[in-house]
């Protein structure tokens, strides 16, 4: 008799060459989804994610692609998986209903009596004949690995891999193959199985789901895929409420940022004037600084503007309570408690390590839609490294920024410094100031045995922005940035910018004073010298007068005399001429 | 008609080697223990694909014992007569 095994391949393959997994950030790594009518490895831990990836893969499949699928269920009854799979919303018992999907309870019989050897030819014939009927393009066998144990050696385990993968290649499926990996499970499974699986196979993807410092990790793996590029790093995934989501680094243009040229304020009337008239509309906002100086309390004051401007605004607080944080900034004179009660703010507290950082994109992005948030505040967004690992947080962070921007909300972040790590400016643990639009580094200035807040806008792209160091000032009225002013290439601040403005101001009068002073005392002289000038020309006055007198008299005398002598000499009858 | 006391269901696939071998130790089987009283029905896969779904045979060969209740598998080549006899309730018989 013919054996089924054999049929020849049908022929070849038509277009396109892969099958889309329907998988958010899945098909972009691998550049369209598994390897068409090949057969992938999908290996995980227990709990890391694998049979929700394979119904993910089916019901795509059977949905979009007009590719009915069968699942072949080793571990789990079919019905469990079905209602574990209901918050999805895939609706599989539809699917089930209309033929597009089916499923198959292959797990061995608790009361199974094993004698002697066996294979797997009487389910791929039994399967053999679904896939005819349903017309089928996809299959997924889970848990394959639960059946390989009853195996008895290496060699048989080795055979009936190769038995179903031949069968997959001459039906033209595509293939899943899932098997768990990890903890005791994998010693049963056997190494040398696995690695020949690996070898055998297209594609291989690897599933992790680790805990580090008490938060639960997802991360995905493509370790091999024949004949095409991939993205060969780990990424981060995440199982959300439409099921898995790998996170990837964002290509540009693939989300179409909503670029506005439309101002805002940023709440800090100073700060607006800095960045040229407040952030731009959509925009992504970078505040760093270490701890206690004031990232909060900027936060708030955006949020506090855009709740004026009646925008329906997120807060996320990481780490504080949100009663904390509105009292808090109720001290500085940001008062957010009768937004809250209006609505138009929503406010919510997160604690770090109750979650990934995927879970918290996930979330925020779920409460940002409900609420129809157009400006959020995440305060801050540093602590997701803490929640995983840095990268994970930076490409949530990547996906978080993308996502505001294709939406149009314009985001404020935080992000704490290390104080240690970073005595630089700019270290921000996240390297998200890279994609943010605006940066805006708080620091400490430590003078005088005093600590006051400063504030540069390191970048803002788009808008001419001062570069200059002001200093930040929190008042039960508000918050106000002042010129710091500059001495001998030194900024000062606090007590000391105080002492100079006052030194300034005293000097400045001193020297009012002496002017006055000086005036008064020359008006003085000036009138002094008038006076001698008016004195003086009166006694020219009168010596001009005397000289004219004095030459009056002397002609009088002159004259008096020589008539005196004529008439002497008359008198005498002296010579008319006198002799020689 | 007398009624077999046994009953017997038997998957195979095809000719493969462990099908075949399994329908030998099981001819062997009741021909030594239950001559006479049982019945076996060989269902091959490949021609009845749909009576193994329904079945939930996965694995060939499979014996399925139908009679006496309680409804029992074996799976593979039956080669080990014990475990035979013990699943299909006979007393071992010791040698």
């Amino acid at each position: 008799m013919m054996d089924a095994n054999r049929i020849n391949p049908r022929k070849s393959v038509k277009a396109p060459v892969k099958a889309p997994t329907g998988i958010l950030g899945f098909d972009e790594i691998t550049g369209g989804g598994l390897p068409r009518a090949r057969t992938t490895l999908l290996v995980g831990g227990p709990g890391s994610g694998k049979t929700i990836f394979s119904l993910q893969f089916l019901v795509h499949g059977a949905r979009h692609g007009k590719e009915p699928g069968i699942f072949v269920a080793f571990e789990e009854a079919s019905e469990r998986i079905e209602s574990n799979a209901e918050s999805f919303g895939w609706n599989m018992r539809q699917l089930r209903r209309d033929g597009k999907l089916y499923f198959l309870d292959a797990q061995p019989m608790a009361d199974l009596v094993q004698s002697g050897t066996f294979d797997l030819s009487g389910m791929l014939a039994a399967l053999g004949a679904q896939v005819a009927q349903m017309k089928a393009k996809r299959i997924v066998f889970d848990a394959l690995d639960v059946v390989l144990a009853l195996l008895p050696d290496e060699a048989s385990k080795r055979r009936e891999v190769y038995r179903l993968h031949e069968w997959l290649l001459a039906h033209g499926l595509t293939g899943l193959i899932t098997a768990k990996s990890g903890g005791d499970e994998a010693s049963s499974v056997g190494e040398q199985t696995f690695g020949f699986m690996q070898f055998m196979v297209d594609c291989a993807v690897m599933l992790c789901h680790g805990v580090v410092l008490g938060v639960s990790q997802r991360n995905l793996r493509v370790q091999k895929y024949r004949g095409t590029a991939f993205d060969e790093n780990e990424s981060p995934f995440l199982i959300g409420p439409t099921g898995l989501e790998v996170a990837t680094a964002p290509t540009l243009g693939i989300e179409h940022a909503k670029v506005s040229n439309e101002r805002i304020s940023s709440g800090v009337a100073r700060l607006d004037t800095m960045l040229g008239g407040g952030f731009y509309r959509g925009s992504a906002i970078l505040v760093t600084g270490f701890p206690g100086t004031a990232k909060t309390t900027l936060s708030g004051a955006f949020a506090e503007a855009a709740c004026l401007r009646g925008e329906q605004t997120l807060f996320v607080s990481f780490d504080s309570d949100v009663n904390e944080v509105v009292r808090d900034l109720g001290s500085v004179g940001i008062h957010l408690g009768p937004h809250v009660k209006s609505g138009v703010l929503r406010m919510a507290s997160a604690r770090t390590i109750t979650g990934s950082a995927e879970t918290y994109l996930v979330r925020i992005k779920s409460l940002a839609k409900t609420h129809k948030a157009r400006c959020l505040v995440i305060d801050p967004v540093s602590t997701w490294s803490k929640s995983g690992s840095d990268q994970a947080a930076h490409s949530v962070a990547e996906r978080l920024i993308g996502w505001t921007k294709a939406n149009g909300i314009t985001m404020l972040c935080t992000s704490l410094l290390d104080e240690i790590a970073s005595q630089t400016e700019g270290g921000s643990s996240l390297q998200i100031s890279t994609l943010a639009d605006a940066w805006i580094h708080l620091s400490y200035v430590v003078q005088a045995g005093e600590r006051n807040r400063g504030l540069s806008i390191i970048k803002s792209r788009g808008t001419a922005h001062s570069n200059q160091v002001r200093e930040l000032i929190l008042s039960d009225t508000g918050v106000t940035l002042t010129d710091t002013y500059t001495a001998g290439g030194e900024v000062l601040m606090g007590t000391l910018r105080w002492e100079k403005e006052s030194a300034e101001r005293v000097a400045h009068e001193v020297t009012e004073v002496a002017t006055k002073l000086k005036r008064v005392r020359l008006d003085a002289e000036e009138a002094e010298l008038e006076v001698r000038v008016k004195s003086l020309m009166v006694e020219l006055e009168a010596k001009q007068v005397e000289k004219a007198l004095l030459a009056r008299t002397t002609e009088i005398q002159k004259r008096e005399l020589s008539k005196g002598r004529t008439r002497m000499g008359e008198l005498r009858g002296a010579d008319v001429v006198p002799p020689k | 008609m007398k009624r077999s006391a046994y009953r017997f269901r038997l998957y195979v696939a095809g000719d493969a080697q462990n099908s075949t071998r399994a329908l030998a130790n099981l001819g062997a089987f009741c021909r030594t223990h239950i001559p006479g009283r049982c019945e076996i029905e060989v269902v091959d896969v490949f021609r009845e694909p749909k009576r193994a779904l329904a079945d939930r045979v996965f694995m060939t060969p499979t014996l399925i014992k139908l009679y006496p209740r309680p409804v029992r598998r074996i799976v593979g080549t039956l080669s080990q007569p014990e475990n035979l006899m013990e699943a299909i309730g006979l007393e071992v018989v010791l040698a």
